[in-house]
C-alpha cells in the first residue's frame, strides 16, 4: 500500500526545485578568486558532502548557499526563488529553516551552553522561558550532553562538546537544511564517529537535507548520498571545471581521476615540489 | 601516477607598484573606507529605528561600558584637576590672580579637559574592548553564527554599545569633572591656601550653565564617534590574533583623532549658536 504513495513522493521531489542552487557562481575577495564558474543543486532530503583540499573554496561554498555572503558573479537560490535583490531582512526570516555547525562551533563566548541552545528560540520566537527550557534539554540530550552542562561557558568544554552543542543550538530551530562545516576536524577518531552518527541522526530523524564539508574520507564514507570534489581555482585550466569529481562514495573510492586518487588515499605526490615553485 | 603538476597554471607575477599607484591605493582605500562607515552608520540607524535591543542585552552593554569606567574616569578626573591647579597656580601667582584659580581650574574642566580627556580615556577603554571583542568574534565567525540564527548582528551587537557610550559617555564626563573640580578644591584651599568664599565666587563668574551645556553636548558626539568607529573596527578585523590587535589600536587611534576634530567643530559651531541666541554678550560664552 505504501509503495505507490512512495513513488509519488520520489516523483514530487524530483519535479520540485531544488533546496539550494547555485548556477555559474564565482567568488573574488580581493583579486583572488577562490570559486569559478560553480554550478551545484542540491536536492530535498539528500546529503551531499563537499570535499577538496585547503583553499579550495569549500566552506566559501557553504556559505554562498546559507547566503552569509553575496556570490561576486552568478545566481542562487532557494527553492526555485533567485536570492538577488531580495532584502536582508527577507532573508534573515529564511535563512531559519537552515542551521549551521561552524568549523569552530562559533559558540557565543560570553553566554552560557543553556543561553546558547537557547538564543535562536528567544530571538525568533514568543514561545515561554519554560517551553524554551523543554527544547533546550531535549537537544541536548539529543546530542548526547548531561543536563549539567547547560550552565558552563563555551571556554570550559572540549572540542566536541563544543561541536555538539553548536549542533544542539543550530537543531533547536528545527532546521530543514543543515550545513556542517568541516564537522571532524580536530576531533578524536571516535568523538569524529559521534558527530558522524549525530548528522545520520539528524538527517533521519526530519528528513534533513544535509551538506557536509570535510576532508574526512570516513566522514564521507558514512554519511555521504552524493559527493563534489572540489580543486583550487589556480590548479585547475581555464577551460575546465573547478568541479573534479561529482558522483557516489563509492564511485570516489573508484575513481581513475590522479587529483581524486591522491586527495581520497593521502598522497602527497610531488605536491611539495608543487607548492614551493 | 600521473602528476598534477600540468595542470597548475602558476599566477603572474603583480607588476612593481610605483608612487602613483601608492598614492591610488591609499586614496581608494580612504574613500573606500568612509563609503563603508557612512553604509555602517545608516544600517545602526536603521536598527534602531526598526526595534530596540533587548532590556537584558542593553543592561550588559550599559554595565560593561558605564559602570565599569567609574573607576577611571573618577582617577583621571581627580589627577586633571591637581594637575591644573598645581600648574596654573604659580603663574597667577606671579599676577597676583591666584584668587582666580577656581575659575581657570572649572572653566578648562567643564569646556574642554573634562569631556575631551573623559572620551579618550574611554576610547582607550571602551572602544579598543568593543573591537577587540567583535574583531574576535568575527574571526571565529560567531557573527556569521547570529545571522545564521536570525538576528542582525549590527542590531544586536552595535545598537546596543551605541546606545549606551551616547548615553553614558555624558554621565561619566559630568563625573569626571565633578572629580576635577573636587580634587581642584582641595588642592587650592588646603594646599595653596586660597581663601574658600573667593574660590568659588570667580568660578561661579566665569562658568556659565552653557559651558557646562557644551561640555555634555559635545561628549554625546564623541561617544556616538567612539561606538561607530570601534564596532566598524571589530566588524571589519582581519583574520587572526594580529587582526584583532590592528582593529583595538585602529579603535583607539581613530576615534582619538575623530574627538579632537570633533571638538574643534562643535566648539566653533556652540561659540557661533551662543552668539546667535545671545546677541548682545558678543558671541564669547
Amino acid at each position: 500500500m505504501t509503495e505507490p504513495a512512495d513513488e509519488q513522493g520520489i516523483e514530487a521531489a524530483s519535479i520540485a526545485p531544488p533546496v539550494i542552487e547555485m548556477a555559474g557562481v564565482s567568488q573574488w575577495f580581493g583579486s583572488q578568486m577562490v570559486l569559478r564558474d560553480i554550478s551545484l543543486s542540491i536536492k530535498e532530503g539528500e546529503t551531499l558532502v563537499i570535499i577538496g583540499e585547503s583553499g579550495c573554496g569549500k566552506s566559501v561554498t557553504l556559505k554562498l548557499m546559507m547566503a552569509l555572503i553575496e556570490p561576486s558573479r552568478g545566481r542562487l537560490s532557494w527553492r526555485g526563488r533567485s536570492l538577488k535583490n531580495r532584502r536582508e531582512s527577507e532573508l534573515a526570516k529564511e535563512r531559519l529553516r537552515f542551521g549551521f555547525l561552524f568549523q569552530g562551533a562559533a559558540l557565543f563566548d560570553s553566554m552560557s551552553v543553556y543561553d546558547n541552545v537557547a538564543f535562536g528560540l528567544r530571538q525568533n520566537t514568543d514561545l515561554s522561558e519554560q517551553r524554551i527550557r523543554a527544547i533546550v534539554q531535549d537537544r541536548i540530550k539529543e546530542v548526547g550532553l548531561k543536563p549539567g552542562v547547560c550552565e558552563r561557558k563555551p571556554a570550559d568544554l572540549s572540542g566536541g562538546m563544543k561541536k555538539r552543542v553548536a549542533l544542539a543550538r543550530a537543531l533547536a530551530m528545527e532546521p530543514e537544511v543543515m550545513f556542517y562545516d568541516e564537522p571532524t576536524t580536530g576531533l578524536d577518531p571516535v568523538m569524529s564517529d559521534v558527530i558522524n552518527e549525530l548528522i545520520l541522526r539528524t538527517h533521519d530523524r526530519g528528513h534533513v537535507t544535509s551538506i557536509v564539508v570535510t576532508h574526512d574520507m570516513r566522514t564521507v564514507d558514512r554519511v555521504a548520498d552524493r559527493v563534489v570534489m572540489l580543486c583550487p581555482v589556480a590548479q585547475v585550466p581555464e577551460n575546465e571545471s573547478q568541479i573534479l569529481f561529482e558522483g557516489t562514495a563509492a564511485e570516489l573510492m573508484a575513481s581513475t581521476d590522479p587529483r581524486v586518487d591522491q586527495f581520497v588515499y593521502g598522497k602527497a605526490g610531488e605536491r611539495i615540489e608543487e607548492l614551493s615553485n | 601516477m600521473a602528476s598534477s603538476s600540468a595542470a597548475v597554471r602558476l599566477p603572474a607575477k603583480p607588476p612593481a607598484e610605483t608612487p602613483i599607484h601608492f598614492v591610488g591605493r591609499i586614496c581608494l582605500s580612504a574613500v573606500s573606507t568612509v563609503g563603508d562607515l557612512s553604509v555602517f552608520s545608516t544600517r545602526m540607524a536603521r536598527g534602531m529605528m526598526v526595534r530596540l535591543p533587548r532590556r537584558m542585552v542593553l543592561l550588559q552593554s550599559f554595565y560593561q561600558i558605564g559602570v565599569l569606567s567609574v573607576p577611571v574616569v573618577v582617577v583621571t578626573g581627580a589627577f586633571i584637576g591637581m594637575v591644573l591647579a598645581a600648574q596654573t597656580f604659580d603663574q597667577l601667582r606671579i599676577m597676583r590672580l591666584e584668587t582666580q584659580l577656581g575659575a581657570v581650574i572649572n572653566v578648562s574642566l567643564v569646556q574642554e579637559l573634562g569631556p575631551v580627556l573623559a572620551a579618550t580615556m574611554l576610547a582607550g577603554r571602551v572602544g579598543s574592548s568593543i573591537a577587540a571583542e567583535l574583531g574576535t568574534m568575527r574571526v571565529t565567525e560567531q557573527i556569521d553564527a547570529l545571522r545564521s540564527l536570525g538576528a542582525d548582528p549590527i542590531q544586536y551587537l552595535v545598537v546596543p554599545r551605541f546606545l549606551a557610550c551616547c548615553l553614558l559617555i555624558p554621565l561619566l564626563t559630568a563625573l569626571g569633572d565633578s572629580t576635577g573640580i573636587l580634587s581642584g578644591w582641595v588642592m587650592a584651599t588646603q594646599l595653596f591656601h586660597i581663601n574658600n568664599f573667593h574660590y568659588w565666587y570667580h568660578s561661579q563668574m566665569f562658568v556659565s550653565a552653557y559651558d557646562v551645556f557644551c561640555g555634555l553636548f559635545k561628549s554625546v558626539f564623541f561617544g556616538a564617534a567612539i561606538a561607530v568607529i570601534s564596532c566598524h573596527r571589530g566588524f571589519r578585523c582581519g583574520a587572526g590574533a594580529q587582526g584583532v590587535g590592528q582593529a583595538a589600536t585602529q579603535a583607539f587611534v581613530l576615534s582619538f583623532a575623530a574627538i579632537l576634530a570633533l571638538d574643534f567643530f562643535l566648539g566653533i559651531f556652540l561659540s557661533s549658536f551662543y552668539y546667535v541666541l545671545w546677541p548682545s554678550q558678543g558671541g564669547t560664552p
